[in-house]
């Protein structure tokens, strides 16, 4: 077992998935020599050839829909989009098409497809480079939307959405991509898509985050009786896990990097009020990005909710 | 230091069967009595489809629904060339192809009156679902061809789209991948001079469809859309190479849209009588007609016998598409993701 970063166990995800499956092949801009921007596929060409770690030309829309093409072909294409402040362009590919051609088609074509993109603040980088719009994607019927927290969730994870039999967005931090470390085994597990996973166990507060907002949470929750709750996935959300520690402290705070307004938060929230509403002893509070558009790096540190923030929220649930 | 010129290009146009009905031998491509007999059939039983949902249409037994009556040349005369491992990318205006390639009538009468279920396809087929929003099929023709080319499938990829197609985005980045990957695909554009209002001269300054492929690498081709056999070979010949090795073309097929948009359109709005009555004679069930009468392929009694066999065949079709009970409510879930998650579990219940 290694102590990895995110960065090189998705490295590891991918290289043991296409060694295992043959069907399994990526493509995107700069992923083949120069091993993506953020080295993610490094070394993945010389091993696999440039027919499966394909660089296209720049062009995120032709991107997703020649994934979309080659996972109705029968392939199960990894296509990274490089910031997800640019995966915007494809947003009709995915939505017109990768979200719905199993169910356009009644099952005869499927897209089982992942789309990686590193989001989030964190690492200095231009107007773009730190978008955190996952919300978008969840509410969508057809795709799932996974945010890895570890190393280890990353992997796990990412083997999960290889082998799902629909598209998955696969959403990356940028600020975890070399922060943290951790034990990452060889070969293969895989982490289930659709659970949550209880990181603190408490009893006064529940608090639920996503990515790099997690460790924030985790941060914030010393001192306070909380249990953080990391939710991985976000479509579909583990409902179930949710509601019980709800059930079981009464109060619940959100942390998203996102702006608040139908950020994913509101959908947590929504679904709290109507599952447990009666178990509720303080109102629910998101603590979210603010409603403008994401600061260039000068002001990010203002934007992004950190531990202050939340330890707010907490003092402000806790009167009740 | 002189100025150099350091690339041209020359379009060609392909013509072999005249509004006359006459063919130039030279270019006709080798095909059987029994063979042209089968096409001009094709034409004529896509025709009578098409007539019978724009009757049913008005009727209100079907929904809105796109004619191709004009372009039966270019979709019947193309389909032919595909085999059936070859995979087809379609636009929304593509009857013809279906019905060529054997997709069951009353299925298409199914969909187009609100039963997705009519669009799902034979297993010997490989049609990718029509699209709806223009153009965004083109990268997944490209994608097909990526994957068949690792596969070392020696199939062909095609993809259809109107003229309108060719402003999109997605035109430009499938036609570069195409071009930069070498990939077996055909891009098959009816250009039927008209965007729903929009001519073909508003859609680009470009002086044809087909020169666009050059700025690609690969190349295009303008064709008689109305000529079924100019546009068989152009096929036929851009499949092979595909197959081949030989990577992509770009097949313009000049034709005309002799109906409305959709049968929520009216073309009178924006066009003039006198422009779709001078491509009348251009029609290419006549010159098929003609050339089959010159060559004593054609006698009033076949023609009765073949319009007799179309009718039939798809008053039989609409019979049985409306025989089918409409699907279930539950029906919307069941192929959103492979398994319904929890909350649509739930949602399925209120049904």
């Amino acid at each position: 077992m290694a102590l990895l970063n995110m960065v090189q166990a998705i490295n590891m995800a991918l290289r043991e998935e296409m060694e295992r499956d043959d069907s399994v092949v990526i493509l995107g801009e700069d992923v083949g020599q120069d091993g993506g921007v953020f080295r993610i596929t490094e070394g993945l060409l010389e091993k696999f050839g440039p027919e499966r770690i394909v660089d296209t030309p720049l062009a995120e829309s032709g991107i997703v829909g020649a994934a979309i093409g080659m996972a109705v072909y029968g392939l199960k294409p990894v296509a990274e989009i490089q910031f997800m402040g640019f995966i915007y362009p494809a947003i009709d590919q995915i939505f017109s098409h990768a979200a719905r051609i199993r169910c356009r088609s009644r099952g005869r074509f499927t897209c089982p497809m992942v789309i990686r993109t590193p989001y989030g603040a964190g690492i200095k980088a231009p107007e773009l480079h730190s978008e955190s719009t996952e919300a978008l994607f969840c509410h969508m019927p057809g795709i799932k939307v996974v945010v890895p927290s570890t190393p280890y969730n990353a992997k796990g994870l990412l083997i999960s959405s290889i082998r799902d039999p629909d598209p998955v967005i696969f959403l990356e931090s940028t600020r975890l991509y070399r922060l943290i470390k951790e034990d990452v085994p060889e070969g293969d597990y895989a982490v289930e898509l659709g659970k949550a996973r209880i990181v603190r166990e408490g009893d006064d507060i529940t608090v639920v985050a996503w990515g790099s907002m997690l460790h924030r949470a985790i941060q914030a929750a010393e001192g306070f009786n909380a249990e953080v709750i990391d939710l991985m996935t976000l479509s579909p959300f583990d409902e179930e896990t949710i509601y019980k520690s709800v059930k079981k402290t009464g109060r619940v705070v959100i942390v998203q990097e996102a702006p608040k307004t139908c950020g994913f938060g509101a959908e947590l929230s929504a679904s709290i009020a109507e599952h447990a509403i009666l178990y509720l002893k303080a109102p629910v509070i998101r603590v979210a990005g603010y409603d403008a558009v994401m600061p260039l790096p000068k002001l990010e540190d203002y934007y992004v909710p950190n531990a202050q923030r939340i330890q707010k929220a907490f003092n402000e649930v806790m009167k009740y | 230091m002189p100025e150099k010129i350091i690339d041209s290009f020359n379009v060609r146009r392909l013509d072999i069967l005249d509004e006359k009905g006459d063919a130039d031998m030279a270019l006709m491509p080798s095909m059987s009595e029994a063979y042209i007999r089968r096409m001009y059939e094709l034409i004529v039983l896509s025709r009578t489809f098409d007539q019978f949902a724009l009757n049913l249409q008005r009727e209100g037994r079907l929904g809105t629904y796109p004619s191709i009556l004009g372009q039966e040349a270019s979709q019947i005369g193309s389909a032919f060339a595909i085999e059936k491992t070859d995979w087809i990318f379609p636009s929304f205006r593509e009857m013809g192809v279906y019905i060529t390639m054997g997709h069951p009538m009353e299925m298409l009468f199914q969909y187009w009156s609100g039963d997705e279920r009519g669009i799902c396809l034979p297993d010997d087929l490989n049609i990718f679902p029509l699209c709806i929003p223009v153009g965004t099929q083109l990268p997944h023709a490209a994608g097909a061809a990526m994957a068949a080319k690792y596969r070392k499938h020696r199939i062909a990829v095609i993809a259809y789209f109107g003229d309108g197609g060719t402003s999109k985005g997605d035109f430009h980045e499938a036609f570069n991948m195409a071009g930069v990957f070498k990939l077996p695909v055909v891009f098959m554009c009816q250009n039927n001079q008209w965007a729903i209002s929009v001519p073909r001269d508003k859609q680009t300054a470009s002086k044809t469809l087909a020169q666009k492929a050059y700025a690609y690498g690969f190349e295009g081709v303008q064709v008689d859309g109305n000529d079924i056999f100019a546009v068989y070979k152009a096929t036929a010949e851009a499949l092979k190479k595909a197959r081949d090795g030989g990577g992509p073309t770009f097949i313009e097929c000049f034709t005309y849209r002799m109906s409305d948009h959709t049968t929520a359109d009216d073309a009178a709005r924006y066009r003039t009588k006198e422009e779709v009555e001078a491509w009348r004679p251009k029609d290419p069930l006549l010159r098929l007609k003609l050339f089959m009468e010159k060559n004593r392929l054609w006698t009033e009694k076949y023609q009765k016998d073949v319009e007799e066999e179309a009718k039939t065949a798809v008053s039989g079709a609409v019979k049985l598409a409306e025989s089918i009970a409409p699907p279930g409510p539950q029906d919307m879930f069941a192929y959103t993701y492979e398994t319904l998650t929890l909350r649509q579990k739930h949602q399925a219940e209120d049904l």
